[in-house]
């Protein structure tokens, strides 16, 4: 192959589809992979945050009156899910785009995040009404912080796994619009990686220090 | 032809990789709720299963490996977790310093 290959970002690269356009975006997602190393960090001081507060519980409630794993494997078992078929759709893109099997593994993915962010939200009302609220004590302020930091950011990739099913409908796959389904396919995977920080250590780590 | 045995191959990373991480986290869960170890053996363990499934998430669904051309996104995630781990240990390190020097630790 001719092409020259020497750049390229994370996730799946579109630089060996007959589509050769779609080729030149290469330098904007790592751009966007840039931003998402950036997150990262404010992530990391969140949980640096958590970790240094886990004694910090002032009486209150804390893990242990608080969580509820059954819900914490449904809802990480759905990210997963939804991180894998984000994994179909970036599939369908490089390989099929004008079937309509992009926009199925979208519409999967963004019923996955609501499935997910249904548990959440659950959850938090559940946790709130055990008393559990985040002006109870500095542990719980850390907790909320965190937690819906992360749910935050899968809500506005909801919203904006939205728009872009709306450009798909209505724009087709043009080239700017295929670039944004590259850019949110990264973004959904690294709300998985952060994820698995999140069970790990404020769940896991919570219950067995907390 | 080619195109259909690269597509196997990209199909096989991301069902592999969602082996693997499921694998993973079912027994994360497992040593967490089925066993009783101690909490330093319990979260030594659980740490080191998250690890292993952060690279299992990145090599086989953001396909990040040591491949010569994507040597630019590996430096980039290996210095954004030196800054990460400077941040959270540093954290760790000095508050819990703090605390046990102000005598109040529980």
């Amino acid at each position: 192959m001719s092409m020259q290959r020497s750049f390229r970002h994370p996730g799946l690269n579109l630089i060996d589809t007959p589509d050769k356009h779609l080729a030149k975006n290469e330098t904007l997602i790592f751009g966007f992979w840039v931003f998402l190393m950036s997150d990262l960090i404010i992530f990391g001081l969140m949980f640096a945050v958590y970790i240094t507060t886990i004694d910090a519980q002032a009486g209150g409630p804390g893990p242990k009156q608080l969580f509820d794993f059954t819900s914490l494997a449904i809802q990480t078992l759905l990210l997963l899910t939804s991180s894998l078929t984000v994994g179909m759709a970036s599939l369908a893109l490089k390989y099929n785009p004008t079937s309509g099997k992009l926009v199925m593994w979208l519409l999967v993915t963004l019923g996955l995040g609501f499935g997910f962010l249904t548990f959440e939200m659950r959850d938090f009302i559940d946790i709130a009404a055990k008393g559990g609220v985040p002006t109870r004590s500095g542990y719980l302020s850390a907790f909320y912080g965190l937690v819906l930091l992360h749910g935050l950011h899968v809500a506005l990739g909801c919203l904006w796994l939205i728009v872009i099913l709306v450009q798909i409908r209505v724009f087709g796959l043009i080239n700017v619009v295929t670039m944004r389904v590259v850019r949110f396919a990264l973004f959904w995977h690294f709300l998985d990686l952060i994820w698995i920080g999140i069970f790990s250590i404020v769940f896991f780590g919570g219950w067995t220090f907390g | 032809m080619d195109n259909k045995t690269e597509y196997q191959r990209d199909l096989q990373s991301y069902l592999i990789g969602f082996a693997l991480s499921l694998a993973l986290t079912g027994f994360a869960f497992w040593i967490m709720l089925g066993t009783t170890l101690s909490s330093g053996k319990t979260m030594t363990i659980i740490g080191v299963l998250a690890i292993v499934q952060l690279i299992v998430q990145m090599r086989f669904f953001l396909h990040i490996d040591r491949s010569k051309q994507k040597r630019e996104d590996l430096d980039l995630i290996l210095f954004s977790t030196l800054v990460l781990l400077i941040i959270v240990f540093g954290t760790v390190w000095i508050m819990g310093n703090l605390s046990t020097r102000m005598h109040m630790a529980i």
